[in-house]
């Protein structure tokens, strides 16, 4: 081929991972969405600690525009919606990471086991994967949340994480067939290593951004799906989140009342979580893929 | 091709199956005694809709049958097309109050996405590699793709609605009205039809731009791209290619993505009160309505189940592999 | 004289610098010479084929010229260069197997790609060179997945040469063939050259064994400069330069590709690119180094077509 890859390792072996790290510390995209996020996450830890710590006490005047005192102003009950924010963007952080990172799991284990073994074992995940993945996770919540009554944050979390699992399950599999019929792979097998080992040993680390960015995206789809049922109804009754926020905006005419600070700073702080981590995503993309990067 | 339709026709059955055993299953699983707990659940006026509903529930759910005796029944109404009586709207049928919210939704949602898909993907294969467009309003497409629905639809009800009162925010149409075929009863429809229109179509809009210009800049990296640059050929037929090789994937993409659009329409119809499926669900919450629950889901699977085939008939129309016979992959 | 190259130089944009793939080339390809390039990857004669042909993103044209037919061959600009490509530069890509549309059929592919440049869809012709390379004229309406990798090759010899270039660059073309197939390649590009369909043709291969049954040059490349240029038989049977005589001894069988080996009878590695050292590049390896390789060699004509860039040769 070209002499750049041969030249590269004859200059010295410093290896991707540094040229990564390289790219990632000039990549606008990546770092925007990184301080976007980790803005917001250390408002979303750290914030309830500070502030008050019911988001629902009844604390100031009704109806009040931002200020000084209530930095956005306050609900038509009086609750402040600066100390409500904050609280949900942790609720946020949680249903993206917890949902999120259950849906990582499964669609790995799934992907890698239906990949790895092929034959009947893949036939059978292959057909559970496309099932689940036709379902629309949304209704499917909606059903189960609504008769089970789930109305904790965690709870809701793990759900959605067993619900959106398949695309991931579907791509990491399609990946794992690539891999395991490479020389290394082939090599670990030939010398009686067991698929456990070699899954993550061998074929997990050759995915490993793809599967970083893929959890990434199962993050900000789970916020989304959590911010939808919270808005329909199936809110937490006992905490806050943004979703519900929107809700309780929705619900007791903000609109019509013109509370603009009411709804506009929920919906801001989800799209701003969702939206960063797809920015990050598409900087991750360019890091890893040299073919992206603009020249 | 008939064995690639079969195995397609096969896991959509299989969904069918899966959606209707979820929906027999989850009443079974709620804590204590199914009937009484939704009776209680749904707070209801009318002792007479108490008793009737108590009736009718012991006799659907049938719990002193065995399970698989109830499971059966659950099925033979299911077949004969009774999906339980609404409690909301005491005593109509479930099926009769959906018939009467799909319209609604199926309005709003078909144009939506196929406008969405087609602009998105034209704007998106237009923006890939122009560092100018691509930097400046891609960003944009990446904001509306983050953009909760429910959270757009209120900025639009708030900023086109209520500020500017161009639009009106609530209803399929105006309440003055009775629905009739009239000038002015469709031009009210439009006017109501709009904004929610315009939230979903740009939500989607942003997705679909991006997905498209990343594919087409793997395309462009592809192969044939670079072969046929060395041959001289203009970057006019180079992208052509591109953008039919990258709409491929967005067609699978669009399978893959019913099921947010279809939760996206849910939300966007909540916000603007518009008689779909969507409100039925939010009244059904409100209101404990499982059984109008339960018909509104069924409903939303069969809908995405029948999209989904009619995208891949439409995939095999359009990707020569898979009509050259190969490709058989599920 | 078809191809007159004059110190051309084309280095490649890194991280850590340029890389000076292509550090100085100077030579020329007669009518209807048939030239192999060979060399170990990362010796720029894949550089040299693309330079000439179409420069890929990351690479850049630093200086010297092109000429062929007596025209300025503007090799460092992609836009000029667009009249050339294809009428009268070709290239066969050494990914010929993914070179073709997969969504189009590959006549009508070829129809669009003629009618971008303004010529004229021929389809008899087409259909008479797809026979001369063995292959029915049924493929033209068909996909190009539904040809096997052996077919695709020679599909792609056919696109390329359509319009009578007055070279061709052939990259690698044998690399991803079993060992019959790159013998009927190999016997194709000589048959195109006898019909006189090209002018004249480069053959970028690593693979001097299987180059040697066609062409009637060979020129040998090491780490961005020529080595040493001469015809197939004198580089096979008497080369001067000592990194050659390495490259023909380390020679196993035919056939055979001996990159996967790292030549075995040469110790050390190619030196680095990025800050290649002064005087001869083979100088840490060679055994016959002398305190005068610290100076450059000229890249010498020793005897009436053969050229070597050596102290020792001259």
């Amino acid at each position: 081929m070209s002499v750049v890859p041969d030249e590269k390792a004859a200059v010295a072996t410093t290896g991707v991972r540094a040229e990564a790290l390289h790219f990632a510390l000039r990549n606008g995209k990546l770092l925007a969405g990184l301080t976007v996020l980790v803005v917001l996450l250390v408002l979303g830890l750290f914030g309830p600690m500070v502030a008050a710590a019911d988001p629902n006490a009844y604390v100031g005047p009704q109806f009040a525009p931002p200020s000084g005192e209530h930095w956005f102003g306050t609900t038509i009950f009086g609750q402040d919606i600066f100390t409500q924010f904050i609280h949900g963007l942790r609720a946020t952080f949680l249903v993206g990471l917890l949902g999120g990172g259950i849906a990582a799991v499964i669609g790995m284990a799934i992907g890698f086991t239906a990949g790895y073994r092929g034959g009947i074992v893949d036939e059978i995940l292959n057909m559970l994967t496309n099932i689940v993945l036709v379902l629309p996770a949304l209704a499917v919540l909606l059903v189960i949340n609504a008769y089970l009554g789930i109305r904790s944050i965690p709870v809701q979390a793990v759900f959605i994480g067993l619900t959106s699992w398949p695309w991931v399950a579907r791509a990491i599999r399609a990946q794992t067939f690539s891999l395991r019929s490479r020389e290394f792979v082939d090599l670990a097998r030939l010398s009686g290593v067991r698929p456990w080992r070699i899954m993550t040993r061998e074929i997990a680390p050759n995915m490993s951004s793809y599967l970083f960015m893929a959890f990434i995206l199962l993050f900000g789809g789970s916020v989304l799906i959590g911010a939808s049922l919270d808005f329909i109804g199936l809110g937490p009754t006992d905490s806050i989140s943004l979703g519900l926020m929107l809700n309780n905006a929705a619900r007791y005419n903000a609109l019509h009342l013109g509370m603009w600070w009411w709804f506009i700073p929920p919906g801001l702080g989800i799209t701003a979580v969702v939206g960063s981590l797809y920015v990050m995503n598409v900087g991750l993309d360019e890091v890893f893929n040299p073919k992206l990067r603009e020249m | 091709m008939r064995r690639y339709f079969g195995r397609k026709l096969l896991i959509y059955g299989l969904t069918f199956f899966a959606a209707v055993t979820i929906n027999w299953l989850i009443p079974r699983l709620m804590p204590g005694d199914p009937v009484a707990s939704m009776v209680s659940r749904a707070n209801l006026a009318q002792p007479e809709a108490v008793a009737a509903m108590q009736a009718y529930y012991t006799g659907l759910f049938g719990l002193d049958l065995p399970a698989w005796q109830q499971y059966l029944n659950f099925w033979g109404a299911l077949l004969r097309g009774d999906l339980g009586i609404s409690i909301w709207l005491f005593p109509t049928p479930v099926a009769d109050v959906i018939t009467r919210a799909v319209p609604y939704t199926l309005g709003l949602l078909v144009p939506a996405i196929l406008l969405s898909w087609w602009a998105g993907n034209r704007f998106g294969a237009f923006a890939a590699r122009r560092r100018l467009l691509d930097n400046t309003v891609l960003p944009v497409g990446y904001i509306l793709t983050a953009t909760p629905y429910m959270w757009l639809a209120i900025l639009l009800a708030w900023g086109l609605g209520i500020v500017a009162g161009v639009f009106p925010v609530a209803g399929g149409y105006s309440y003055a009205m009775r629905p009739n075929l009239s000038w002015e009863f469709v031009g009210s429809l439009a006017l109501h039809w709009f904004l929610p229109f315009l939230s979903l179509f740009l939500v989607a809009f942003g997705g679909w731009a991006i997905g498209m210009r990343n594919m087409i800049i793997y395309e462009l990296e592809a192969d044939y791209s670079s072969y046929l640059s060395a041959l001289g050929a203009p970057q006019r037929l180079i992208r052509r290619y591109a953008f039919r090789n990258a709409v491929l994937p967005q067609i699978t993409g669009l399978a893959l993505q019913l099921g947010v659009l279809v939760a996206g329409a849910l939300v966007t119809e909540v916000v603007f009160s518009y008689p779909g499926l969507g409100s039925l669900i939010l009244k059904a919450i409100q209101n404990q309505d499982f059984f109008l629950l339960q018909g509104v889901f069924l409903f939303i699977v069969i809908g995405v189940l029948v999209a989904n085939f009619v995208i891949d008939i439409v995939y095999v129309l359009v990707d020569p592999r898979t009509r050259a016979g190969m490709g058989a992959e599920a | 004289m078809t191809l007159k190259v004059e110190d051309l130089r084309v280095y490649y944009r890194t991280l850590k610098g340029d890389v000076k793939a292509l550090d100085g080339v100077t030579f020329s390809l007669a009518d209807g010479e048939i030239m192999g390039l060979a060399g170990e990857s990362g010796s720029g004669k894949s550089t040299l084929g693309k330079s000439l042909i179409r420069l890929d993103g990351r690479m850049r044209h630093i200086g010297g010229s092109a000429e062929l037919d007596g025209k300025d061959l503007p090799v460092g600009d992609t836009h000029a260069m667009n009249p050339f490509r294809f009428h009268e530069v070709s290239l066969i890509p050494q990914y010929a197997m993914s070179a073709m549309n997969p969504t189009r059929k590959i006549g009508r592919m070829v129809d669009e790609l003629l009618r971008s440049r303004g010529v004229a869809p021929m389809r008899q012709e087409l259909e008479r060179r797809v026979g001369l390379v063995g292959l029915s004229a049924d493929v033209l309406d068909r996909y190009p997945i539904e040809l096997s990798g052996g077919m695709k090759q020679r599909m792609v010899m056919v696109i390329s040469t359509l319009l009578n270039p007055s070279l061709l660059i052939a990259d690698e073309v044998t690399s991803a063939l079993d060992v019959s197939s790159q013998k009927a390649v190999a016997k194709t590009l000589l048959e195109f050259r006898d019909r006189d369909l090209v002018k004249s043709m480069i053959v970028v291969t690593h693979d001097i064994s299987l180059v040697y049954q066609i062409a009637d040059t060979i020129m040998v490349m090491y780490a961005g400069k020529l080595a040493e240029k001469a015809t197939a038989d004198v580089i096979v049977s008497a080369p001067r330069h000592p990194y050659t005589q390495a490259l023909i001894s380390s020679l196993p069988e035919v056939g055979v590709r001996y990159e996967e080996r790292r030549l075995q009878g040469i110790p050390g590695r190619p030196p680095s690119l990025l800050d290649p050292p002064k005087g001869c590049r083979f100088r840490s390896r060679c055994p016959l180094a002398f305190e005068r390789c610290a100076e450059e060699p000229p890249f010498a004509e020793v005897a009436p077509g053969h050229s070597v860039a050596c102290w020792k040769a001259v």
